[in-house]
């Protein structure tokens, strides 16, 4: 792949405008790229596997991908800020069993309610995780690694070995996990609100903006007069809260939850948004891109399972995307970082 | 309630300490409505650490603060930018991953309707501050790759973007062209004549006569001299930063120069630095003169192999060097102290000891183990020879004082017995005393038959240490000057670009 752009000669253009457009077209080639693997991979799949495509499958795999793409829009907001919320799978869990306990022991509640107390719950996890990462000056990386053993332990301990079944959750909440309006599953509209919604408060809201600063430089954002701090901790409790959702969701739809629920989750959130292009270091990424990574991740495994692949194989083709989607990333950064250098150069020679 | 003719912000006996080092004793500076007040002294006297304690950024140990004649107290940069102080600092800070338009504004985006972020206005806003500095740069280019130039008017265009009472400026011109310096001088006059209070760090002294009114001389971290500029003289100045004779200090020893051990020829590195030819022979202390940001730096990590260059190679003892690689460097005889010892010289965690032999590991090592027996006895050598000052050989290095943690570097270096040294800021934060240390074993060196290489910032060790001065300006040498050639003026004059023809 090339990214050397030929800019356009013209008698006014100022210097910069060709490296503008070349760093543009590069974001647009990387949310691009994810969009053709995904065609080309839904394509080679139907061709071997007719089934693959029709309506039903089809849904199938928007609804599979809406969790995880909602949990990868505020692993994104986490990301951006060069920190990482590995506790997600474990929030999940106790949100989870959380709507599945209130709901079996109570049918008549309100679901609004529901929803509130599962996001509520997962936003005070992401608020725990957010104060010790601010105040206590610990790597999130370690932090959060804590909490994922932390809440899961909480969720056994909460659990006591009890599981909450289909039979005992009223049917208008299972319903929000298959029904759809107008042909859209319920499930896969709420993962298109919170992406556009999230993607939308980071491209045109200053508390967004500053996300991307905090990640691209630290001690800049600091000197730039950036609540480094405040932000941060927003970011940690929107990816709890967005996890808490999850949680709701994740019980709506299989209506079996126990302990365990959204083990190892964690993994698969941040493998999707870095296929889709937000940077580990922060700084860049769109949660666009997350959301596509998310479904991108889901459709290999459906694919792998349609085509009767074995499941270690399917895990070796993650793997195998998340290197080949890093290894790119890298390439083309340090292109577009040599082609700014030599535009910058000529500038100045 | 405002006082009259108070100053607009006003610093009394602050005093300010980092670990041993006192930065900040007793500091006292007022700027006032209308006033354009240089802040001088060599590097290391407490410029930027004053800059810091007045833009948020540190907290002062104690004395007091005053902005309107009211004390305050800033919690943070975002306190000092809400009281309307503008800060430009001396190190980047800016978002390599965000348009330059964004990082003019980040934290203050001009908003629409629902609070949004106006774009249009947004980029408009900073055409606008772009177009007052007089470049040609677009709004919407990411920061990443500019020049060292071009950073810095972003950095300028930041703390012009908002309507700021108190303007700080922390060398704001050091990379910048004579045009775009006039530029500069012209806005400040502006700012000056709507009642703005500027402070200004520079180390020219002919832009500090055009510019300021007033100046504060500092030392050792101490204000030394409070005048109106009328009343100075630019000898009367550098003699009150110095604050004692240049001969005094440098004991330069007359040594013989023998065969060259250095040879750069051509090297290139894209928009860092072009066509960097020179050589340093045996014996010879070669300085590498130039602004902070004009490449001197990133050409000695390319000889040192960290970099690699896009053309041109380096040769020691008629041997090339392979590009980019360290260890091959090292073979070869180079060590390189780099500039910034606490992040790149030394592992701070590690005991004197460790730090002293890391180049040394593999002699030491017997079947892949250090013995600590080895390791403390090469250590012990060379800290004696050094007069290193420290409690145990066993304690981590950052226990140390920043001129014993040097001595550490340079132990680490000398003990792999180099033909060449690259010494970048070699005596940066350190005590006047133990630079006179550092001063007398580099001279002690050269008369031993080792070639260095010093990059310095500051003009007095340039002028009193080095036999030959080679002077950078954005990326190219523009002069070779002979240890009898070097003056202030001929340095500070390539430096700042002022000579046109290219040394060979």
């Amino acid at each position: 792949m090339s990214v050397q752009a030929t800019p356009v000669p013209g008698p006014d253009r100022v210097e910069g405008a060709g490296a503008r457009r070349l760093t543009e077209w590069v974001f647009r080639v990387r949310e691009l790229g994810i969009v053709i693997a995904l065609v080309l991979l839904i394509a080679v799949t139907a061709i071997l596997e007719p089934r693959f495509i029709d309506a039903n499958s089809l849904r199938n795999l928007a609804l599979n991908a809406s969790i995880f793409a909602i949990l990868a829009v505020g692993q994104t907001l986490v990301i951006v800020t060069r920190n990482v919320d590995l506790s997600v799978g474990s929030v999940l869990g106790l949100s989870a069993f959380l709507a599945g306990d209130l709901l079996s022991s109570n049918p008549g509640l309100a679901l609004p309610i529901v929803f509130v107390l599962g996001i509520a719950l997962g936003a005070a996890c992401g608020l725990l995780n957010g104060i010790l990462v601010t105040w206590g000056r610990v790597p999130a990386l370690v932090v959060t690694l804590g909490t994922l053993y932390a809440f899961r332990g909480i969720a056994f301990l909460w659990t006591d070995g009890r599981q909450v079944n289909a039979e005992t959750l009223p049917d208008a909440f299972l319903n929000l996990g298959t029904d759809s309006v107008l042909g859209v599953p319920f499930l896969v509209l709420i993962a298109l609100v919170v992406v556009v919604a999230v993607g939308q408060w980071l491209r045109d809201y200053r508390a967004g903006r500053e996300l991307y600063a905090i990640g691209s430089n630290p001690e800049g954002a600091r000197l730039a007069g950036v609540r480094s701090d405040r932000r941060v901790l927003t970011a940690f409790m929107l990816a709890g809260a967005l996890a808490g959702l999850g949680g709701v969701l994740f019980t709506a739809r299989f209506g079996t939850v126990d302990a365990t629920a959204g083990t190892g989750y964690e993994l698969t959130v941040i493998a999707a948004a870095v296929v889709g292009g937000v940077a580990i270091f922060g700084g860049t990424g769109s949660v666009y891109g997350a959301a596509l990574g998310a479904l991108l991740l889901g459709t290999i495994t459906s694919s792998l399972i349609v085509l009767r692949v074995e499941a270690f194989w399917q895990q070796a083709a993650i793997g195998a995307l998340l290197l080949v989607a890093i290894a790119l990333d890298r390439l083309v950064g340090l292109r577009v970082d040599a082609a700014l250098r030599r535009r910058s150069a000529r500038r100045a020679s | 309630m405002s006082e009259p003719d108070a100053p607009l912000v006003e610093l009394r006996d602050a005093t300010r300490s980092y670990g041993a080092v006192r930065a900040l004793r007793d500091a006292s500076l007022a700027v006032r409505a209308g006033e354009v007040r240089a802040l001088m002294g060599e590097n290391g006297a407490g410029k930027s650490t004053l800059v810091k304690v007045v833009g948020g950024v540190v907290r002062r140990d104690s004395g007091d603060m005053l902005v309107d004649g009211r004390p305050v107290d800033f919690h943070s940069p975002h306190d000092a930018r809400d009281a309307g102080i503008a800060v430009i600092y001396q190190e980047p800070t800016l978002f390599p991953d965000l348009s330059i338009a964004e990082n003019v504004v980040m934290g203050y985006h001009p908003l629409g309707s629902l609070k949004r972020i106006d774009r249009r206005a947004m980029k408009r806003q900073v055409q606008g501050l772009l177009d007052r500095l007089g470049v040609r740069l677009d709004p919407e280019r990411p920061v990443r790759g500019l020049s060292i130039a071009d950073q810095q008017i972003v950095e300028i265009a930041k703390a012009l973007s908002f309507d700021a009472r108190v303007l700080i400026m922390d060398e704001p011109t050091a990379a910048l062209s004579g045009a775009e310096v006039e530029r500069l001088f012209t806005v400040v006059r502006t700012l000056r004549e709507q009642g703005a209070a500027v402070l200004f760090i520079s180390h020219r002294l002919e832009e500090v006569f055009t510019i300021c009114d007033t100046v504060t001389v500092m030392r050792d971290g101490a204000v030394v001299h409070d005048a109106r500029i009328a009343d100075m003289t630019p000898d009367e100045m550098v003699r009150r930063m110095v604050g004692r004779e240049l001969s005094a200090l440098f004991p330069k020893q007359d040594t013989a120069i023998g065969a060259p051990i250095l040879k750069v020829h051509r090297l290139t590195r894209e928009g860092v630095f072009f066509d960097v030819s020179f050589e340093v022979r045996a014996g010879e202390i070669v300085a590498l003169a130039g602004l902070v940001g004009a490449g001197r730096s990133e050409v000695a990590r390319a000889i040192f192999g960290i970099d690699k260059p896009d053309a041109g190679h380096v040769e020691v003892d008629g041997r090339r060097l392979p590009a980019a690689k360290p260890l091959a460097a090292m073979r070869a005889g180079i060590g390189f102290v780099p500039e910034d010892r606490r992040e790149q010289g030394l592992v701070m965690d590690l005991s004197v000891a460790r730090n002293a032999t890391m180049t040394r590991m593999g002699v030491l090592s017997r079947f892949g183990l250090i013995g600590g027996g080895a390791e403390n006895r090469v250590a012990r050598e060379w800290s004696s020879r050094l007069q290193l000052k420290f409690h145990r050989l066993e304690n981590p290095v950052r226990f140390l004082s920043g001129g014993n943690q040097q001595k550490v570097v340079l132990a680490k270096w000398l003990a792999t017995e180099p033909k060449l040294l690259i010494l970048d800021e070699p005596t940066r934060g350190i005590d006047v005393g133990t630079k006179a240390e550092v001063h007398r074993l580099m001279s002690e060196l050269a008369g031993r038959g080792l070639a260095v290489l010093m990059i310095s910032s500051e003009l007095p060790e340039v002028l009193g240490m080095a036999d030959r001065v080679l002077v950078m300006h954005e990326g190219r040498l523009t002069a070779e000057l002979s240890r009898a050639e070097a003056d202030e003026e001929s340095v500070i004059r390539a430096a700042t670009g002022q000579v046109l023809e290219a040394a060979a």
